[in-house]
């Protein structure tokens, strides 16, 4: 009977250890399956993070507004809003230029959603910020220098 | 647990303004700590919005994003009363999910 429990006991833990682990992979695994485009947020230019997200080539567009201080002072707190007139925008991303890693943030858009997002991001040094807008699979661009007197990545 | 999200969700009369301020540390993995040690990367990688169980926005996010993010947008199709939710998942697998109803 003893035996029996200490037995009993001894599996629970095993299987307490078991659970504990198998839900860590889950829980890794579920921030896997939300596809995460880790190839596009690794690239380190512009012509490379449109390629990983699976265009060619951009055309520049005069229908995207970025709307983005022309100096910052803090590079780590950095408002950017984008806003595409491009019918059928598809998706948003905001690229830095002069950031370790170019792609800051991608924005997928379902009809019904305005073409437009603001979020704040930081930047290592002044550099051209672009917003590629993804429209009916084609991908379009518009640029906007701010320059950083306080970089965001050193911290 | 991280820290809930702020939620203010607001008809107009073109649509439904969602902000959203979330509360997290987004470590770039760029920086050292005091030891000259590399402070590993810890960040938001995917947003989820949804209004009616649909996706009104999904986002994946670098750690460029600024620590504790703000994200504004607008959607059509909703009306005060309704809830809206937001979930992230950040690269550690932790995750949060705030709703809000439309005011």
């Amino acid at each position: 009977m003893i035996r029996n429990r200490r037995e009993f006991v001894k599996v629970g833990g095993v299987l307490g250890l078991m659970a504990a682990a198998g839900l860590i992979t889950m829980k890794e695994a579920q921030a896997q399956q939300q596809a995460w485009n880790k190839a596009a947020f690794d690239t380190k230019s512009v012509e490379d993070t449109v390629k990983a997200l699976g265009g060619s080539a951009t055309a520049p567009s005069g229908d995207i507004a970025i709307t983005a201080p022309d100096i910052a002072e803090n590079g780590a707190v950095v408002p950017v809003a984008v806003t595409s007139k491009i019918p059928n925008t598809q998706g948003i991303y905001v690229l830095v230029e002069k950031n370790p890693n170019t792609l800051a943030a991608g924005f997928m858009i379902p009809a019904g959603t305005e073409p437009s997002v603001s979020t704040r991001i930081k930047m290592g040094q002044t550099s051209n910020i672009h917003a590629v807008v993804k429209a009916d699979n084609k991908f379009y661009v518009a640029t906007k220098e701010v320059k950083v007197t306080l970089g965001g990545c050193g911290g | 647990m991280p820290d809930p999200m702020r939620i203010r969700a607001t008809e107009q009369p073109d649509g439904v303004d969602v902000r959203v301020l979330m509360s997290h540390e987004m470590e770039g993995g760029q920086r050292r700590d005091s030891a000259g040690k590399l402070v590993p990367a810890h960040f938001i990688s995917n947003v989820t919005v949804t209004h009616n169980g649909k996706p009104v926005l999904t986002a994946e996010w670098g750690p460029a994003v600024s620590k504790n993010p703000y994200l504004q947008f607008k959607f059509k199709g909703g009306k005060k009363g309704e809830k809206i939710s937001v979930t992230w998942i950040d690269n550690k697998g932790e995750t949060r999910t705030d709703e809000a109803t439309i005011g």
